[in-house]
């Protein structure tokens, strides 16, 4: 087991999400989006720059900004 | 209109297509999407089933009932008014899961609850197949799928939805017990995802062509390439198949000029107000006709097709990194690409942006992209003086080259973006989750119908509107005289210093001003000028306007102060009053005015130092 942020995913890795660190609202968001404590997360493909990357999450597709996806930890595999 | 007897209220995430659902139920035709005058403004519509009235009620479209946004607002005080006999929740079949965390939330906040599984073409495509009876009976909620785009399933739904008004079923069992907030949302989505595994079986490979477009639409080293290409393309074939149909309904519409006149001055009408109708009023009309409807006909279809397709929250993706770099909210590269059709929209798109910084931030910027009131200068200009020649040929390098002037909009977008977040509107840049939505096969007849209905004729509507009176104010200038000369000469003389600064001169200066109305009649208006008719004077082609053109002075030089002038003035007065709207306050309108004329001033006088420097 390997603690780290989403954004150390590669496109293609997959991980485990283990806790948000962001502030209430933000944070309900992106619960909300899939983002909860032990779903499956994959980075599958980072933007034109390398930011933001698409995530998939809970079978959606949803793009966060690095800054972002640094406040949400994982578990790896 | 009667009291209708029952009300659905039509809640559903972003992209499941709820409005062609709401569409469907209502016969009424709206557009489909998450951005603005779409479903952020809640939509009503009205059907009669069995005898029956009953009032839909379109809400935004949310991920969750909770999360502290204005659609989120809206979604759930209506929920929690009660006013609603029963909310119909719209699910993509092919998401189901994060599509019933929504429902979870909104069963326990409100009852009777129908689903409505959705998109069930889209799942078959994709090889998932659905147990909709089992979801039936793990919710304890009626469960009907639908190909709303087809009309499949609408009658069932129909049905169901009588029944659920009429004797509904016993309340559902709470989903989850309760929790802190916290344990909530993961309560809810743990629960989602069971009865998703119960009600879907997902084959690995379903998404595999989404990942494949993915590739090659937003990868780094096809995805620019790819969105160049898209657009460059959508700009050829306007240019292209526009000028045709632009003349001739100029030579139509003009061929009916006199026959007005003619009728009016049978009515007994004075041969000065004939004037100023016919050479005022009705020419300036027909002049925006001719020259806005064929490129808007092709333009808007070509976007919204790939609106439809899913494509647009890819260019935000694509983007996002430039807009993370001016400071600036993720969402305004779309409210951004709804400003090149027309800015006025693009500003009341900033509804979509939660924060009021990066909103000020978006609408403060938008009319640095050129609306599709202003491509048609940039067109006729950049072809006759870089791309004169005619032929396929030509027609590919104005495109080409107009591709370069958005570039350049996009570019100063990003600047003077950057520019705000470092001054006035400084401030952290607030996180946003944007979804990519599965592609799908865009309706190409739906897609025809409701961009020529909804856009094309709403904003040629609106032109003409300001067209009319314009055109009597510009007809007047031209023809009241003070001491021998028309008020139009005492105009332009008196702008002259500062147009010639600008590598232009006080005509063109005066046009961009009379031009205010309406981004379509500088060109227009500075023909009058030049050629002293009196009225708004057409060209017959662009070899005529290069002649007229070139008689007056003008160079490669004059014709680059142009475009880039025409990129960067004052937003026409449609945009203006919407910007006012918006904000609120005179200051930020008044700020919105001064940033793009200051940087299209500043920008043609450097340009025109550096060219006379350079000799």
């Amino acid at each position: 087991m390997t603690y780290a942020t989403l954004d150390c995913l590669a496109p293609g890795q997959g991980a485990t999400v283990q806790d948000l660190t962001f502030p209430a609202p933000k944070r309900r968001r992106l619960l909300d989006l899939g983002f909860v404590p032990g779903a499956a997360v994959t980075a599958l493909q980072a933007a034109p720059w390398g930011d933001p990357m698409a995530y998939g999450v809970r079978g959606a597709v949803i793009a966060l900004r690095r800054a972002d996806a640094r406040r949400i930890s994982i578990v790896g595999k | 209109m009667r009291e209708p007897s029952y009300v659905v209220a039509l809640a559903g995430n972003p992209n499941v297509g709820k409005s062609t659902v709401f569409n469907a139920l209502t016969h009424l035709h709206q557009h489909t999407g998450n951005w603005p005058g779409k479903t952020v403004a809640v939509a009503r519509g009205a059907y009669t089933y069995q005898g029956e009235d009953y009032a839909v009620v379109d809400l935004p479209g949310t991920y969750s009932l909770f999360a502290e946004s204005a659609e989120e607002e809206i979604a759930r005080d209506f929920l929690c008014s009660g006013q609603a006999d029963v909310t119909l929740v719209v699910a993509d079949a092919t998401c189901l899961e994060r599509n019933l965390n929504l429902l979870l939330q909104i069963m326990e906040k409100t009852y009777p609850v129908v689903l409505c599984v959705n998109l069930l073409d889209e799942a078959a495509h994709k090889g998932i197949a659905l147990d909709l009876a089992a979801l039936e009976d793990a919710l304890g909620v009626p469960v009907v799928g639908t190909a709303a785009r087809d009309g499949e399933g609408l009658e069932t739904l129909r049905r169901v939805l009588r029944q659920a008004v009429r004797a509904p079923l016993p309340p559902p069992p709470r989903q989850v017990p309760p929790h802190e907030e916290d344990q909530e949302a993961a309560a809810l989505m743990a629960r989602a995802a069971e009865l998703a595994a119960l009600a879907a079986r997902v084959p690995p490979d379903a998404h595999r062509l989404d990942r494949r477009l993915d590739r090659l639409l937003t990868s780094r080293r096809t995805g620019l390439l790819a969105m160049l290409a898209l657009l460059g393309l959508v700009f050829w074939l306007t240019i292209a198949g526009a000028n045709v149909p632009s003349r001739l309904l100029s030579q139509v519409l003009g061929s009916l000029q006199e026959p007005l006149r003619a009728l009016l001055l049978q009515w007994g009408l004075p041969a000065e107000v004939c004037a100023a109708l016919c050479d005022g009023v009705y020419r300036t009309v027909a002049w925006v006709v001719s020259v806005m409807l064929p490129p808007m006909a092709i333009f808007f279809p070509l976007f919204t097709l790939l609106e439809d397709a899913g494509y647009l929250p890819r260019v935000a993706f694509n983007l996002d990194r430039c807009f993370q770099w001016a400071g600036a909210h993720g969402r305004q590269s779309l409210t951004m690409c709804m400003g090149f059709g027309c800015n006025a929209c693009g500003v009341m798109g900033c509804r979509i942006i939660d924060s009021p910084r990066e909103r000020l931030i978006a609408i403060l910027t938008n009319a640095f992209v050129p609306c599709n009131g202003r491509l048609p200068t940039l067109i006729a200009v950049l072809t006759i003086f870089f791309a004169f020649g005619g032929g396929p040929g030509s027609s590919l390098l104005t495109a080409a080259l107009l591709l370069g002037a958005i570039v350049a909009a996009v570019g100063m977008t990003l600047l003077i973006s950057r520019l705000l977040s470092r001054t006035v509107l400084r401030g952290t840049p607030s996180s946003f989750a944007l979804e990519l939505p599965p592609y799908r096969r865009p309706r190409v007849g739906q897609v025809l119908v409701r961009s020529v209905l909804d856009r094309t004729l709403f904003v040629l509507g609106r032109a003409v509107m300001v067209a009319a009176p314009a055109g009597l104010v510009i007809w007047l200038t031209a023809n009241v005289t003070v001491g021998g000369a028309p008020l139009l000469t005492y105009l332009a003389d008196f702008l002259d210093p500062l147009g010639t600064l600008m590598g232009l001169d006080g005509m063109i200066l005066l046009a961009f001003l009379l031009g205010f109305p309406a981004n379509e009649i500088v060109i227009p208006i500075l023909l009058m000028g030049y050629l002293s008719t009196g009225s708004l004077t057409d060209y017959q082609d662009l070899s005529h306007l290069r002649q007229l053109l070139l008689a007056n002075g003008w160079t490669w030089q004059t014709a680059l102060s142009a475009v880039v002038f025409t990129l960067f003035h004052f937003p026409c007065g449609t945009t203006c009053a919407t910007i006012r709207k918006e904000t609120g306050s005179l200051r930020w309108t008044l700020l919105a005015v001064a940033l793009p004329t200051a940087v299209g001033i500043a920008a043609c006088t450097a340009l025109h130092l550096l060219l006379t420097v350079l000799g």
